[in-house]
């Protein structure tokens, strides 16, 4: 078991055509995502042939709707690589076509674009991840997005974070660890996006197959408190966290969109409190993320679980 | 991005939002002249740098005559101005704004912000006006009005009015502050405003409804249409290295520390950031070389870095992903030996092609310290600083 994603979902490329989305693309099929086709408008019709690590080649259908996508190859995931400018109309096509689930990688959309794109989704099914994420991945079956395949381990721990190399970073150390993966999804730096901590968070509580969770915020918002409360409240699996930003100064933008301190709001320093007054072992530097965990999991006595 | 004020008026004249007559002045010569031309009885002398508290720090002058005018811009234009913004070193003032006085009956706030909570445009208004609008949100929230803003429809009339009712507008001048706010909304959406405060808002003894000052903030993701405003950025009020950096796609925010630090992610720039201060030291920088850095990048980065002379160590801290470890390490031979490594360098490596990337680094000849991870390459870049 995993969250959002396994070994049987159908992925389509929105900008599949791209330099980046026809990279990753590739990168998907490499890791054995069932990626079966791709949107480009105007190059409808064609196909994008793959030559992958394996030997093999594969061929993909091109199309130059979201709608015909769907209805050709059954897909229920679509993953976004389309430029700035046009992200936001991509991902409505895509909510408008019915699709389970959106991941949109591009960083830089204009926030109001989002904001419209959200007031869009209201009363939609789909559900979506991102913008300027790294993706979702439940290792060993599937990888939608950016993420180096190889760091993650199959298992039983989830992840859910705001940046992607700070992901990465704690991957690997659980990895490193011999503790693996149930899932790991980044949700995005940016302000306004489709799915907040505590949407995942609900996600890995359900999940049979995850038996702690990390999670990992930065500066800016208040993301993190709510998550912290509603994992107080109904959390019954343990959650590690990390808060990145505790040095940056106020009114400074440190790369995300989203990851500034305004009005003395969203600082480090108040998040690592609230998490921990909600039960959540905060680790005091990121390179105590999987130890922190592996602390957590002994205490709980779920450590050979999450090894085995 | 940020603009001055006199330049946030302009944009919002274009909507119909009433501002007081006003003209930029770079010389005294100017100054007079521009007051001259306003022929106010009072001419308000404005020191136009990025940053708030202006008034309290002494940056805003009442002139009651041409030769007040001639000392005020005298005095202000050349004078380092130190907010509770700017920071200890504060900021030169180069530009005023010359704007003619007005009889002011009471002050109100009015700001429009993306609110992250509902993922929505939300205008607020209060009563209190001219305060730190912070220090009201901390000590009486109850005086902060709330409207939150349907983007399908945008601002309405009803929510206008409700909200210049709740903040105690005077009955006969209801309608003008609807029209201000309807207005204020549209320029904030049409520009793609991350922040438009106007603080204070006035209402005059001759019964108008005015922006007396005016803050408007742009999201840098939406500039690419927005060509007018990026013809406003006055790059004498940015860092010269941020300048530098975001010419080549970096994103670089300068701090006071003195090590160094180059990472990619900028969530890993800022947890490398913490981990240094963790261990005792204090970064000079947040550097983020993004995913998808080449050889020239990266030295670019370097040369950023280096060109900083509080810098008296560099740590650079890399998660290849896509980023390939051995690109990385090609970028920071070359960068080396083209600069001059006067300075000590530790190098953390992981990911991708790492094996590649440790051996270039290794067969480089040059002083690098490796490290196995974050937390030993922090310790090792904090001991060889101090």
């Amino acid at each position: 078991m995993s969250i959002l994603i396994d070994k049987n979902t159908k992925v389509i490329t929105q900008g599949i055509t791209g330099a980046t989305g026809n990279f990753h693309a590739k990168g998907a099929l490499d890791y054995g995502t069932q990626m079966v086709g791709g949107v480009t408008p105007g190059k409808g019709g064609t196909n994008v042939d793959f030559n992958l690590e394996n030997g093999t080649t594969v061929s993909l259908p091109v199309f130059n709707t979201v709608r015909e996508a769907v209805k050709a190859t059954g897909a229920t995931a679509s993953v976004i690589y389309v430029a700035p400018p046009f992200a936001a109309d991509a991902i409505m096509e895509a909510v408008d076509a019915e699709l389970e689930l959106v991941i949109c990688i591009t960083e830089g959309i204009p926030v109001l674009d989002m904001v419209k794109v959200m007031r869009f989704m209201e009363g939609k099914k789909t559900r979506l991840i991102g913008p300027n994420c790294p993706g979702v991945i439940t290792p060993g079956e599937i990888k939608i997005g950016i993420m180096p395949g190889y760091i993650h381990k199959k298992g039983h721990v989830g992840v859910v974070s705001r940046s992607g190399t700070l992901t990465y970073e704690a991957v690997h150390q659980l990895t490193s660890s011999g503790i693996g993966q149930s899932s790991a999804v980044g949700i995005g730096g940016d302000p306004v996006k489709g799915s907040e901590f505590i949407d995942i968070l609900k996600l890995f509580n359900e999940d049979p197959d995850t038996y702690a969770v990390i999670m990992i915020g930065e500066i800016g918002g208040t993301a993190e408190e709510e998550a912290a409360e509603w994992v107080k409240a109904n959390m019954t699996k343990p959650v590690v966290g990390f808060i990145g930003g505790a040095t940056a100064p106020a009114g400074k933008r440190m790369g995300h969109a989203g990851a500034i301190i305004s009005g003395g709001k969203g600082t480090a320093a108040e998040k690592i409190s609230v998490l921990e007054a909600s039960g959540i072992r905060v680790a005091p530097t990121p390179s105590d993320m999987g130890a922190t965990l592996v602390a957590v999991l002994e205490e709980k006595g779920l450590l050979e679980k999450c090894k085995g | 991005m940020n603009i001055h004020e006199y330049q946030g008026k302009e944009v919002l004249k274009q909507y119909g939002v009433v501002v007081p007559r006003g003209k930029v002045a770079f010389t005294v010569e100017e100054a007079v002249s521009a007051a001259k031309e306003l022929g106010s009885a009072i001419t308000v002398v404005k020191a136009q740098i990025h940053a708030g508290g202006r008034g309290k720090a002494g940056g805003v002058k009442i002139a009651k005559n041409l030769d007040d005018v001639a000392n005020y811009a005298k005095e202000l234009l050349g004078k380092v101005l130190v907010t509770h913004q700017t920071g200890p070193e504060g900021k030169e003032i180069k530009r005023l704004l010359i704007e003619e006085g007005c009889d002011i009956k009471k002050e109100y706030y009015i700001g429009v912000v993306v609110d992250r909570g509902t993922g929505r445009v939300v205008m607020m208004g209060s009563e209190e006006g001219g305060m730190d609008i912070e220090e009201v949100a901390a000590h009486s929230p109850e005086k902060i009005i709330k409207v939150v803003v349907d983007p399908a429809v945008g601002l309405q009339a009803f929510q206008a009015r409700q909200l210049a009712y709740d903040i105690k507008i005077p009955g006969d001048l209801i309608n003008k502050a609807i029209k201000f706010m309807l207005a204020l909304y549209k320029a904030f959406e049409d520009k793609d405003c991350s922040i438009a405060e106007i603080n204070p808002l006035v209402v005059t003894g001759s019964g108008d409804v005015i922006a007396l000052d005016a803050k408007l903030n742009f999201d840098s993701n939406a500039l690419f249409r927005h060509k007018d405003i990026v013809e406003l950025r006055d790059l004498d009020e940015e860092d010269a290295k941020e300048i530098q950096a975001s010419k080549f796609d970096l994103s670089y925010i300068a701090l006071d520390g003195n090590i160094g630090c180059m990472v990619n992610g900028a969530g890993l720039a800022m947890a490398t950031m913490d981990i240094i201060k963790y261990f005792g030291g204090s970064p000079a920088n947040f550097l983020d070389v993004g995913g998808g850095a080449t050889k020239e990048k990266v030295t670019e980065a370097f040369k950023i870095i280096l060109s900083d002379p509080n810098v008296k160590g560099i740590f650079v801290n890399i998660f290849g992903g896509i980023m390939k470890c051995d690109i990385i390490a090609e970028g920071i031979v070359a960068a080396a030996r083209e600069l001059g490594l006067d300075r000590p360098l530790v190098v953390r490596l992981e990911g991708t092609n790492v094996a590649l990337g440790k051996e270039i680094l290794n067969g480089s000849g040059l002083n690098i310290v490796a490290a196995d991870s974050m937390s030993d390459g922090a310790k090792k870049i904090v001991s060889l600083v101090k």
